[in-house]
């Protein structure tokens, strides 16, 4: 979405060339941070788990790549994979959600919004979900829900730790009252867990609003938080609207949280492993982990 | 324009003022007025079933919003008895868009919580339009607890737009009171009956929604999200609500085709606004046969079934 200056407006359209302030450099190999504007390499962002070597800024990660960088190396196995989305409604607005879902899937390379696994971290075993947030914005619907639900059943059978990452717009639309109740479904699932001493870790990453927020990601025996995540159950453009006036700078970012005693802590990217590895190792009874994570 | 109606009730309106005029002129006339009258009762029910028979969702979604349709002291004052209000979260205050407390039903004990909407300007703002806030749903918690605990089964009245989206709801934790809620809910160990009467507003509703039976009243609506605020995002225009509302399915029968909620409980004719005597009955009906059935059963065969109707939300398939 780029303004036009007067002069190009001038210009016929067929004259207009395209993206004239695009960097001549090869597609991908430099990026720029969000939050500070550095232009970083994007290899070394990578290795840093996409958060900002200058200012340290939390870019969004995928799915797939957090639980990479999440789990130990061996001993893992991916659950419900097979698992894909049914359009029972029909439904279409602008678009229709079957083609919606097409493009998702194409683009994300994923077939919905959650990616659940079984693996280790730091060598103790537990059951790691994501949402990708590419994939209709995390959005929640039936699949979303039947995988978390296997997830907790693994977790549950194996009496192993759950860890979820979340990072969602909410309920899907597109499965209307479908959506609605995978709220109560995963919501159940922890209950389950939580009756039979299993912990559950919740991961609220950027962002994470709605229906996702108002259930699951909510009732972690710990809640941890990406450094200034948004995280909400209304968006802040409703709120704006239903309160007529501008919101405080930092409202529903995760400092405000904690602050507001909605997180148990605020945890950088790169401790995640050994922070998640320490409070799952005493809440199990099991020695520490090698390495501890560096106290902030 | 009779404000007390909708635009699809009109005809309606006036057919009905038409009746009222007859009614006054009696005397100085020669026409048979009671047959006349007679014939233009029978012309309005007809007129009412025929606009209610053919109702779109849109038209639906109004009259579950209808100013004159019956809120949950209605019912508490038509379908239960010694009701006793039972205020406050015990933590930060108490919330007027969330009622509850100990009442009888046809005898027995109950807990009722309901959402609750005001009927005039003044108290639709201290009911805050029945959009609850954090300690709305904290209060609705402490009461099903207490259900619980004195082993009491729980009705649940659904009427709200959705949840308050507000600074102070936010910065007192309106997800995690909701997500609360979902979590005792799935294992409360006492029957739980939950009827949507007018909006069943998402999350906001389905926090006080998780129930062993789930019903909604004919010309109920329950939805991820309203067709307004769909519109806006999806079609980007509020103006497309009617389609949105199409779209998501919003309405009882829909519903129950879906296999998402256990029954329809009829209304009157033209909706439970016209007649709240009859709607209140109409749930007393339905709610005797399904607290029998659930209290006949030992409570560990109650909640495994709860646990399994969540578990099997949803939609998917393998490949």
């Amino acid at each position: 979405m780029t303004t036009m200056s007067w002069f190009q407006r001038l210009l016929p359209t067929r004259i207009r060339t395209e993206g004239g302030n695009k960097r001549n450099v090869p597609e991908g190999l430099w990026t720029k941070c969000a939050s500070c504007d550095s232009v970083l390499y994007r290899a070394e962002l990578e290795r840093n788990l996409e958060v900002c070597p200058k200012c340290g800024f939390h870019m969004r990660i995928p799915a797939r790549r957090r639980l990479d960088s999440f789990l130990d190396e061996d001993d893992r196995e991916e659950l419900g994979g097979d698992l894909a989305p049914v359009d029972m409604l029909k439904f279409r607005d602008s678009k229709r959600y079957k083609d919606r879902l097409s493009q998702a899937q194409k683009g994300t390379g994923e077939k919905d919004a959650l990616v659940a696994m079984r693996g280790r971290v730091k060598g103790l075993s537990l059951v790691a979900v994501a949402f990708e947030f590419r994939f209709m914005g995390g959005s929640m619907g039936s699949v979303v829900g039947e995988r978390f639900a296997i997830a907790a059943d693994e977790a549950l059978a194996r009496e192993i730790p759950l860890v979820c990452f979340s990072a969602s717009g909410g309920a899907r639309m597109q499965e209307a009252l479908f959506s609605l109740m995978q709220m109560a479904k995963t919501s159940a699932a922890l209950a389950e867990l939580s009756r039979n001493g299993v912990p559950f870790v919740s991961v609220l990453t950027d962002p994470t609003m709605g229906g996702v927020s108002a259930s699951l990601a909510m009732l972690g025996d710990i809640n941890m938080a990406e450094p200034k995540a948004l995280i909400g159950f209304a968006g802040p453009r409703v709120i704006e609207q239903t309160v007529r006036e501008t919101l405080p700078d930092g409202f529903q970012r995760s400092e405000f949280l904690l602050e507001h005693g909605a997180v148990d802590m605020i945890v950088d990217r790169r401790d995640m492993r050994a922070r998640i590895a320490s409070v799952l190792a005493i809440l199990t009874h099991q020695e520490a982990p090698v390495s501890q994570p560096a106290t902030t | 324009m009779n404000l007390n109606y909708l635009d699809f009730e009109q005809p309606i309106a006036e057919l009905e003022a038409k009746i009222e005029e007859l009614r006054y002129v009696t005397d100085d006339s020669e026409l048979d007025i009671d047959a006349e009258i007679e014939r233009l009762e029978q012309k309005s029910e007809e007129l009412v079933s025929g606009i209610f028979a053919g109702l779109t969702p849109w038209q639906v979604a109004q009259v579950a919003r209808h100013p004159q349709r019956p809120y949950t002291k209605d019912y508490l004052e038509r379908v239960f008895t010694d009701f006793n209000e039972l205020h406050g979260d015990r933590a930060f205050g108490d919330d007027p868009a969330i009622v509850g407390g100990l009442a009888r039903f046809e005898g027995t004990p109950v807990m009722v919580v309901g959402h609750q909407k005001g009927r005039d300007t003044k108290e639709k703002v201290r009911r805050n339009f029945g959009m609850p806030r954090p300690e709305g749903y904290r209060k609705a918690l402490r009461l099903m607890h207490m259900a619980e605990r004195f082993k009491v089964p729980l009705v649940t009245l659904i009427d709200t737009p959705g949840a308050y989206p507000g600074v102070g709801a936010e910065e007192r934790g309106q997800s995690e009171a909701i997500a609360r809620n979902l979590f005792e809910m799935s294992g409360l160990k006492t029957p739980i009956v939950a009827i949507v009467i007018g909006e069943g507003g998402s999350g906001g509703a389905l926090a006080i929604g998780i129930g062993d039976r789930v019903f909604m009243l004919q010309y109920s609506t329950y939805s991820v999200i309203s067709p307004e605020g769909c519109a806006s995002i999806l079609w980007k225009s509020a103006e497309k609500a009617p389609e949105a509302a199409e779209a998501l399915g919003i309405t009882s029968q829909r519903l129950l085709d879906l296999g998402l909620i256990d029954g329809v409980i009829p209304e009157p004719l033209g909706g439970a606004h016209r007649d709240h005597e009859e709607m209140a009955e109409n749930i007393a009906d339905t709610l005797r046969e399904a607290l029998k059935a659930l209290t006949d059963q030992p409570m560990d065969q109650v909640l495994a079934r709860r646990r399994e109707r969540l578990r099997a939300y949803g939609k998917v398939q393998t490949n």
